[in-house]
């Protein structure tokens, strides 16, 4: 009896431990680097808060289009019905405008949060979200540095809502509904590395006008979109506290531990178990 | 003590059957106090969850953009999962240190722990937006597995399995099949071995999920050792319930206990005072330990700061030095004291993690509604139901039946 424990255990032990490490080796971030995302150089020294792209993105997913009016009322978040807002700031060279949107990590941190791959990281750059696998846990919510997926809390069969980066229209060869209509030319579509050296180009070639920083180059591991601006990215209401690695580096240690603590804790727990029991074999004590 | 129990022959299907239909109607009293409070709350709460998968989650809640995770998550899960932790703490006591003395506290901590689980993770699909895509990561091609919720969503599933092996020779005395009480006896200690794994993972994982949220909890709760703090915290948070459920046990359910387990409780009472004062010095420490690391004395001098010292101190440092001291003067009282001031100093660490520190800048703060008040005491009423039930049924606080000596031969 005791050996046919033993040896049940033994062959529980060791499946167990092949699960786990099968399952969480693949657990690491994808290494992403040499795979050409695509994504978009927004210039707000360029923007002239046309709120055009607001209207574009509306039309282009379906969803209501923004009231009317030249003037922005006051600082705008993205919601649930709003892919991306363009808002105004008074700064210290004058207005400006600054556009928001999902920012297309290079490695998400909502991807990495979501237990379903429903959140995931395209080959060609846009992060998408799949309906038909999300089970509305908001985790991606939860975890995501810029705040930027959205709930519907008020639909019995809610959605995340956020910029695709009109992952339809990219896949066509047609650019983001945003990009290809901007009339000031402030949103540059292309590859990171494109976009990388045209905003080096733009800072060297107008030093007095952009602040010498590219954001989104490092913040959160790198981003797809990049923003270029006159004025620090602070007074534009920015975060700056933005960590420059990724994000879902912060859980990676977690992960590893996993197998690990599966291997070696029943591996123990049976030793102090055997060591601990009297002669006679048995389970379930008095 | 056996010999009341209706059924202690092999069943055939067919008396089995009326076994248990006997069985569902209910024992005692009805117009008990618990139950005049628990039946009008119950109710309310479930129509509120009618309004809730028909209107969303948005109808009932007071949830935000910024604050995605409110009540259901911060108090059901994690701090209900913490509570729970009790169960693997005593069975790596009773079957991997052989610890006998415990023994007889460790099948109602097992079904204590198991209904907190299958209540709580039922609480979460309250709260899951789509919760007809649970499936999702447990069959099919869509394994998230780089996601720590992946982890604990499969860990919650597999440690519900294990207790429930753990717990079912209890089931099987109350059916009274012989034959599958031996086979089910036989698994515990596997299932033990696997339980304890399993929870020391996903007690650590329940707080390795905020670990992505760095900017977003205050910095004095967020630090990347929140899952090493969670588990820590769950071994006395689990014990502390134990103490404080068994003494409640102990008084509506007194004609269940024989007397040589009344007369042990006492020794078992101060035996998990010590574990307390233990493993809340080794708690204690790393808190401090942790916090001279982050260097933020600056912090300590703000409204949070007070906060956050006196869950510290007032939360954790006291009551270990109130369980040390009542254990040293063998006082029960006092170390139920104790248990009752560490539950609520766990609920304030898991809230400030989960709710009160979490975006503790944002513009609108997030403060839980009525309404998923009264949908968290419903789920904890319900439970305590189904608890009763079981309690009043099955051996789990009064001895097995005799036969079940013969059996182990």
């Amino acid at each position: 009896m005791g050996i046919n424990r033993r040896g049940f255990f033994k062959v529980l032990g060791i499946t167990g431990a092949a699960l786990t490490v099968g399952r969480e080796l693949k657990a690491a971030p994808n290494g992403n680097s040499d795979i050409e995302f695509r994504g978009v150089l927004y210039d707000s020294a360029r923007c002239k808060g046309c709120r055009g792209c607001e209207y574009d993105c509306a039309e282009a997913n379906g969803l209501p289009l923004p009231e009317p009016g030249q003037k922005i009322p006051m600082v705008r978040n993205t919601s649930e019905v709003k892919r991306t807002v363009v808002n105004e700031y008074k700064t210290s060279k004058g207005t400006v405008f600054i556009k928001k949107q999902c920012m297309h990590c290079n490695e998400p941190a909502c991807v990495a949060a979501c237990l379903t791959q429903a959140m995931h990281k395209t080959t060609i750059g846009p992060v998408i979200w799949r309906g038909d696998k999300c089970m509305g846990c908001r985790y991606c919510m939860v975890s995501c540095p810029f705040d930027i997926p959205k709930f519907e809390f008020h639909s019995a069969n809610p959605k995340i809502e956020k910029c695709d980066m009109c992952f339809n229209r990219l896949k066509t060869g047609e650019m983001p509904a945003c990009a290809a209509n901007c009339p000031n030319d402030a949103l540059f579509y292309g590859t990171r590395r494109q976009l990388i050296k045209e905003a080096r180009k733009r800072i060297v070639e107008n030093p007095t006008l952009y602040v010498d920083s590219l954001y989104g180059e490092h913040e959160a591991g790198g981003t797809c979109w990049l923003y270029l601006s006159p004025v620090s990215f602070k007074e534009l209401g920015i975060k700056t506290d933005i960590q420059k690695a990724s994000y879902p580096a912060l859980t990676k240690g977690f992960l590893y531990s996993v197998p690990s603590v599966f291997v070696l804790f029943p591996a123990l727990l049976l030793g102090i178990h055997q060591a601990t029991k009297k002669d006679k074999p048995t389970t379930e004590e008095e | 003590m056996s010999e009341k129990h209706p059924i202690t022959i092999d069943n055939d299907g067919k008396s089995l059957w009326k076994f248990l239909i006997s069985e569902l109607k209910p024992k005692g009293k009805w117009l008990t106090p618990f139950n005049i409070i628990s039946i009008p709350i119950i109710l309310l709460g479930l129509v509120l969850i009618v309004i809730r998968f028909w209107k969303g989650i948005g109808a009932i809640t007071n949830l935000t953009q910024e604050v995605p995770w409110g009540l259901w998550i911060g108090f059901d899960v994690v701090t209900g999962v913490a509570f729970a932790g009790g169960a693997y703490v005593l069975t790596f006591m009773v079957y991997i240190l052989n610890m006998k003395k415990y023994h007889s506290i460790v099948r109602v901590t097992v079904l204590n722990g198991f209904l907190a689980y299958v209540f709580y993770a039922g609480a979460l699909l309250l709260d899951l937006g789509r919760p007809w895509n649970v499936i999702n990561p447990i069959i099919g091609n869509n394994f998230g597995v780089n996601s720590v919720l992946f982890l604990v969503a499969w860990h919650f599933l597999l440690y519900m399995i294990a207790q429930l092996i753990e717990f079912s020779p209890a089931i099987a005395e109350w059916l009274g099949t012989r034959h599958i009480h031996k086979i089910l006896s036989g698994m515990t200690v596997g299932a033990v071995i696997f339980g304890i794994t399993l929870s020391t993972l996903h007690q650590s994982g329940l707080g390795a999920l905020y670990l992505m949220a760095k900017e977003k909890i205050h910095p004095l709760w967020y630090s990347e050792f929140i899952p090493i703090m969670f588990f820590v915290s769950s071994i006395f948070a689990g014990l502390s319930m134990v103490i404080f459920e068994g003494s409640i046990s102990d008084k509506v359910f007194f004609w269940q206990i024989s007397e040589k387990n009344h007369k042990a409780q006492g020794g078992i009472i101060c035996g998990l005072a010590k574990i307390c004062a233990g493993t809340m010095f080794a708690y204690f420490f790393l808190q401090v330990l942790v916090f001279i690391h982050g260097r933020h004395w600056d912090l300590l001098n703000t409204p949070m700061g007070y906060w956050y010292l006196l869950e510290m101190l007032g939360f954790v440092f006291l009551p270990m030095a109130l369980f040390y001291y009542s254990y040293r003067r063998n006082s029960i009282l006092l170390i139920r004291i104790a248990a009752i001031i560490t539950m609520l100093g766990i609920i304030l660490n898991r809230l400030n993690v989960t709710v009160i520190g979490f975006r503790w800048d944002a513009a609108i703060r997030y403060v839980p509604s009525w309404m998923e008040l009264v949908v968290t005491l419903t789920v904890i009423f319900t439970e305590i139901w189904i608890f009763r039930w079981v309690i009043n049924r099955m051996p789990v606080l009064r001895d097995s039946p005799s036969w079940t000596k013969e059996n182990k031969n």
